[in-house]
């Protein structure tokens, strides 16, 4: 078996892995959601826009619901204590999700315009919240979360809902929308024509443009506004999970220390504007496939920028900062580890295997043309 | 301390929200396998009328699909929202039957769903057909999954508890994966979903012949669903989940309380079919007895013994005791790893470490406990016996009833009268809710029957909770009731309007009522229009 500290690492980009598979897959038809009652102006064009992810979301929801149960198995003390200590937020994305699976399978049953128009802006709302969300936690994230352990290392979260509304969180929100639209609006490029293709091309711009701003300002707003911590001893690697077995200090500066030490990481930022502006072009031109593939490498570049900066810290406490969760002390054991590695070694090719069987069957343009021919059987 | 309220809440939302969600699965987990020997039927005789089946089932299958989906996240996040002690302490095993869900139940079923309802111009027959297995296959390993995690909550199996990250941590995979308790309720479960798969499809298909509508779509959907229906409700009766129960002692507790079993009878012992439990004297008025009876169900034997629950307290007691022996000797340790005589104590107690955990509901140090919070304690290890008594009984009953529904059915469908016994459409139709009802009430005897743990002898119930205020919990629960009363109504208005409807919902012209446009207005056809 691998060893304990490996596989910590290997875990550590599992769960990037499944975040940047989540934003690939889920964000796609997140961003489509998000632009439908915008970028189709009546019921035939909605569904169109409906029907170019109505296939696929349910699989594509399960990359979200797969992060969710890895880190509850890799990182179980992260997901008590953030699941409980973001209450308000968990349950906000929660209830918006529900307006997703109800809302693809349920809109086009019955129609009436009213009944369709409050799935539309439901479905809305299932797309745009939980990036908006996510995006947010991971500002706080950033930031340092007020939260502590006792000796039976019960957690306690500190703070407040609105607490978690601050400036730097919202626009760490605004670049997670950004990238989530922009990645969907190609998606809707490559596979519509037409009005909506044209106005799909128009968001892809406009968003593209913003994760761009957006994305500069937040890494300039961390160089300066915002701190970062350190670990000044303990925390060994090979050592059973244990959060109160080491001490940390906030010290500004240190979520740009890893590229300093290990230069290859600025990668991770040069990718998310490289790619970005990769696409941007390529949309330009009507290119949806390869712009679908740049929006695809920009998140991940965005979601590694972010984990790259905090490591070894997945979730530093503000007011405690010993209790901060990292790397190297939060994780299951060395066995559990080992087992679920090699879960995700034999079922991943297998699940990207039959995804892309999936699409292939479901290719091409969507039309209006196939919805009035399909007006029983499609969304 | 830990608030009784905020637990009370918790409980109950989680009681709330799992409940609600096990509306949805049962019926997903039975109607993908008759679509699958529908379409089965359309593959090998070509016959359209049994593609038009799976069309039509499949609306309503997708439309209670699409609400198993939302209503199963809440679970997935409930678990560290609500119950984050829980997750901490034992997450390093519970959390891998749900991950590997996800991977290997949750991806498969969730990618061939869509292809199910939108590749039926795109696949070839065969290969359409081996997606709706395929979906059959995902949402069957997802049920697996679950109750291995399930499972491991009645009868935690191959881990040991860990002090110095202080919680369980997994020593034997195979243990947890082939755990008898998972197994037994995984067959269980899976079976009591077919059943109800099978009523729903029975009773609408009945509705349609007291209609005389649709006569022949629907008295090949009867016929299908009256054969599965009954092999699944003998397999549910069978393979009740009760046979694991003698294995361990977390069902020993289980069985001696739904079984109002007071006091260790000589085997075979008698099974109870009436009585009034009275708790406060721990007998039963007005019992009727069987004997034998409940010596075989239980343990499949003559010889061998069922503890009641008087001796059951009785060594928990002990249990108790030694339990304080074990908590108090890790607080020492955790606060000085070098202290060896702790330790040693510790390593003595530490299978009756929870028991001891028993005691923080009532004392924080617990080496303080009184005699009176002791005898609580005790008194706590075994859930309240009237409502597993009647829920259990009430279960039973609702499973030979639905046995013996699918038996007549199965029969006059054998003599090929299946369309013609008015009364038996009738029982089928008002029996569609009864397998609901008869899994809501095996839930509830199966977790409440596990109070007051939520891992039985490893971790309370009480000390499972997150460290959140009141305010929230009501906030949430709120919430949940909200959006749930909204999502029901919406649910079961499509799902009437699509039922009564029939499959001229489908727009092929072949079936009545077809409406012709986008599910438009209703309008009424001749009856006998279909002829195929």
């Amino acid at each position: 078996m691998l060893d304990y500290e490996t596989l910590r690492l290997i875990w550590w980009l599992l769960v990037g892995v499944l975040l940047i598979g989540f934003a690939v897959m889920d964000g796609h038809d997140m961003g489509v959601g998000t632009l439908l009652p915008f970028a189709g102006r009546n019921d035939l064009e909605r569904r169109v826009i409906i029907n170019t992810v109505g296939p696929h979301w349910d699989g594509n929801q399960v990359w979200f619901i797969t992060a969710g149960g890895a880190v509850f198995a890799a990182w179980p003390l992260v997901y008590a204590t953030a699941f409980s200590g973001f209450y308000w937020a968990l349950l906000a994305v929660l209830w918006a999700l529900f307006l997703r699976p109800t809302g693809f399978d349920f809109r086009s049953k019955i129609a009436d315009p009213r009944w369709r128009s409050f799935w539309d802006w439901g479905l809305f709302v299932g797309s745009a919240v939980p990036p908006l969300i996510f995006g947010v936690a991971f500002g706080n994230l950033l930031l340092g979360v007020p939260f502590h352990f006792d000796a039976n290392l019960v957690p306690y979260y500190t703070g407040t809902f609105w607490q978690l509304l601050n400036p730097f969180a919202l626009l760490s929100g605004v670049v997670s929308v950004a990238m989530i639209t922009f990645h969907g609006a190609n998606y809707l490029v490559h596979r519509t024509e037409g009005d909506i293709q044209r106005r799909a091309r128009t968001a892809a711009i406009v968003f593209g443009a913003l994760l761009l701003v957006t994305f500069a300002v937040a890494g300039v707003w961390v160089s300066t506004g915002v701190g970062g911590y350190a670990i000044v001893s303990g925390a060994d690697p090979s050592a059973v999970s244990n959060p109160l077995a080491k001490e940390v200090v906030a010290q500004p500066g240190a979520w740009f220390a890893n590229y300093g030490h290990h230069p290859f990481t600025l990668a991770a930022p040069i990718l998310a504007i490289a790619a970005t502006l990769a696409g941007l072009w390529l949309v330009s031109r009507n290119r949806g496939l390869g712009a679908f593939v740049c929006s695809s490498l920009a998140m991940a570049g965005v979601i590694l920028t972010a984990a790259v900066s905090m490591f070894p810290f997945v979730m530093p406490s503000s007011s405690s900062p010993g209790s901060s969760l990292t790397v190297w002390d939060a994780t299951s054991s060395h066995l559990t580890l080992g087992i679920m590695f090699w879960a995700v070694v034999i079922f991943m090719p297998l699940i990207i295997f039959y995804t892309r069987w999936a699409y292939g069957v479901m290719a091409g343009k969507v039309t209006v043309d196939y919805i009035r021919r399909n007006e029983r059987s499609t969304y | 301390m830990i608030s009784e309220q905020l637990v009370d809440l918790s409980r109950l939302q989680f009681a709330a929200t799992a409940m609600y969600h096990f509306l949805f699965v049962p019926l997903t987990l039975g109607m993908v396998w008759l679509l699958v020997i529908m379409e089965s039927v359309y593959v090998m005789t070509g016959k359209v009328i049994y593609k038009d089946m799976t069309k039509f089932w499949g609306k309503l299958f997708g439309i209670n699909f699409a609400m198993g989906v939302a209503t199963g996240i809440t679970l997935e996040f409930q678990f560290g929202t609500n119950w984050a002690y829980y997750s901490h302490y034992v997450g390093d095993i519970f959390g891998v039957p749900l991950a590997v869900e996800g991977l290997m139940a949750f991806f498969l079923e969730s990618t061939f769903i869509g292809l199910f309802f939108f590749g039926w111009d795109r696949l070839s027959k065969v290969q359409h057909l081996m997606v709706t297995i395929l979906l059959a296959v995902g949402s069957n390993l997802s049920a697996l999954w679950i109750l291995i995690a399930n499972g491991w909550m009645q009868d935690p199996v191959g881990a040991n508890f860990n002090y110095e990250t202080m919680r369980m941590e997994l020593a034997d995979f195979w243990a947890v994966m082939f755990n008898p308790t998972a197994q037994a309720k995984f067959v269980h479960t899976v079976s009591a979903g077919y059943v109800t798969g099978a009523a729903f499809v029975l009773g609408i298909s009945s509705w349609y012949l007291l209609r005389g509508r649709n006569v022949e779509f629907a008295k090949r959907s009867f016929r299908i669903a009256a054969a599965f229906g009954l092999a699944s409700a003998a397999s549910v009766i069978v393979l009740g989940d009760e046979s694991g129960y003698t294995v361990t002692e977390a069902q020993q507790t289980k069985l001696a309380a739904m079984e109002a079993m007071w006091e260790t009878e000589p085997a075979p012992a008698g099974f109870t079919l009436f009585a009034i439990p009275n708790e406060r004297e721990m007998r039963n008025d007005y019992a009727i007895h069987i004997p034998y009876a409940m010596g075989l169900i239980g343990t499949r034997s003559l010889s061998k013994e069922i503890p009641g629950i008087a001796e059951i307290r009785e060594h928990n007691r002990e249990r108790v005791l030694s339990g304080i022996e074990a908590v108090t000797a890790l607080e020492a340790l955790r606060r000085d790893r070098g202290a060896d005589e702790a330790r040693a104590t510790f390593e003595r107690h530490l299978p009756d470490l929870g028991f001891g955990l028993l005691l923080k509901k009532y004392v924080a140090d617990v080496s303080q406990a009184t005699p009176a919070m002791i005898d609580q304690a005790v008194a706590d290890t075994i859930p309240r016996v009237a409502p597993m008594f009647w829920a259990f009984r009430l279960m039973v009953g609702l499973g030979f009833a639905l046995l013996a529904l699918f038996a007549t059915a199965f029969y006059y469908t054998l003599k090929g009268e299946c369309g013609q016994k008015r009364w038996l459409l009738w029982w089928a139709l008002l029996f569609v809710p009864v397998p609901w009802i008869a899994a809501e009430l095996g839930w509830f005897v199966a977790e409440y029957g596990r109070q007051p743990w939520t891992i039985y002898g490893v971790l309370p119930t009480h000390l499972s909770v997150s460290s959140l205020g009141i305010g929230n919990l009501y906030g949430s629960l709120a919430g949940f009731i909200g959006f749930y009363t909204l999502l029901a109504i919406a649910d079961v208005y499509l799902m009437t309007r699509f039922a009564r409807q029939g499959p001229g919902s489908l727009g092929t012209g072949r079936y009545d009522r077809d409406t012709g446009g986008a599910g438009g207005a209703v309008q009424t056809a001749p009856a006998d229009r279909i002829r195929l």
